[in-house]
């Protein structure tokens, strides 16, 4: 059988891709799978720092679908965590250094050694995003709650689908329940309202992320953030496990109490 | 805000609403690859060839792009006016 192929995806830059791939990539590994997370930017590498494993990189991707090196050379072990690998993006390279047909091999070489390949696709619809999509098994799309977020995703799941490559599911990150409460964001019911396609999970604004990959330690390593538990969560999805939604909602409700503590503690 | 709204019976919809219903606006034209500007054109265009056959009500005229989960659908709702000669 081999591994699965997953890539994430998304449409719009900075909505979470990267940090989706280095947590789901661990959080799968620490259930035990086999995991290689491949950085399919090329050009504009970015899920080794994310995953703290940039120190240790000799050889990329393009190096690899030239032949400049083997497989072998160019999969870096993550010392943290049993059965994680990343392979990294040419840096100096363009898009154009690689067509659908690398990825796929690539993959093909892959598969019997790993449960699951997860590729960080380029934001963008063009060849990088076409690379990235063509070995997926299964397509995440990322998006956070914002018009212009949300229009690109559903850009990338019309393309998907005619791609054959659908249905893809998505992953709402940066939701912030508070904002929601008071009517300022979209809502996760009203994002799947308009997208149409199937959930797989939702995660928080949390201030961890920014700290984790500060470090380069992927978030669902360390504490249990909120995040860290989404992303663990939704690891355990992608096994087939059900797992329900997390509470988002249970802030709200000592608001008026957070806030004169906010008040006592800017006085 | 939202409760302050509610509460005092605002009529000014949350920027929630507003986005939710300027993403569906938008995306039923990305989705079709239909402006604005090519809608108003197709109608005109519906509007010259219904009338060479029927007579018909272009203020009551409603042509939309509605949708039903990722199905779109171009609906025409087009009264038409007392088939028999007025006089």
């Amino acid at each position: 059988m081999g591994a699965t192929v997953i890539t994430i995806t998304s449409g719009k830059g900075g909505v979470g891709k990267t940090t989706a791939t280095a947590n789901l990539s661990a959080a799968l590994a620490m259930k035990g799978k086999r995991v290689v997370a491949i950085d399919a930017d090329i050009g504009l590498r970015n899920l080794d720092v994310v995953m703290g494993l940039e120190n240790r990189i000799v050889y990329d991707l393009v190096n690899v679908v030239e032949g400049a090196c083997r497989m072998r050379q160019a999969l870096i072990k993550d010392k943290r965590i049993e059965n994680l690998y990343m392979i990294p993006a040419a840096q100096s390279r363009d898009k154009s250094a690689i067509r659908p047909q690398d990825m796929i091999d690539v993959c093909d070489q892959l598969r019997p050694e790993f449960d699951f390949i997860l590729i960080d696709s380029p934001a963008g619809i063009e060849q990088g995003f076409r690379n990235a999509i063509a070995p997926a098994d299964r397509i995440c799309i990322i998006t956070t709650p914002e018009v212009s977020a949300v229009r690109d995703a559903d850009r990338v799941v019309g393309l998907i689908e005619a791609e054959g490559k659908g249905p893809a599911s998505l992953i709402l990150n940066r939701l912030r329940p508070q904002m929601v409460h008071r009517g300022d964001m979209l809502d996760t019911a009203d994002v799947l309202d308009v997208l149409a396609i199937e959930l797989l999970g939702i995660v928080p604004e949390d201030e961890d992320i920014i700290v984790s990959t500060n470090r380069g330690i992927p978030v669902v390593m360390e504490n249990k953030s909120r995040a860290g538990q989404a992303f663990c969560n939704i690891a355990a999805r992608l096994l087939g496990e059900d797992v329900p939604l997390m509470d988002l909602e249970e802030k709200p409700s000592s608001s008026w109490l957070s806030k004169i503590a906010g008040l006592v503690r800017r006085g | 805000m939202g409760l302050f709204n509610r509460l005092f019976g605002s009529q000014r919809p949350t920027s929630r609403e507003v986005a939710k219903s300027r993403l569906q606006l938008v995306l039923v034209h990305d989705r079709v690859d239909l402006s604005p500007q090519k809608m108003q054109t197709l109608k005109d265009e519906l509007i010259s060839t219904i009338s060479k056959y029927v007579e018909i009500d272009v203020e009551g005229m409603q042509v939309n792009l509605t949708q039903n989960g990722r199905q779109c659908r171009l609906t025409a709702d087009i009264p038409i006016l007392s088939a028999r000669p007025k006089r």
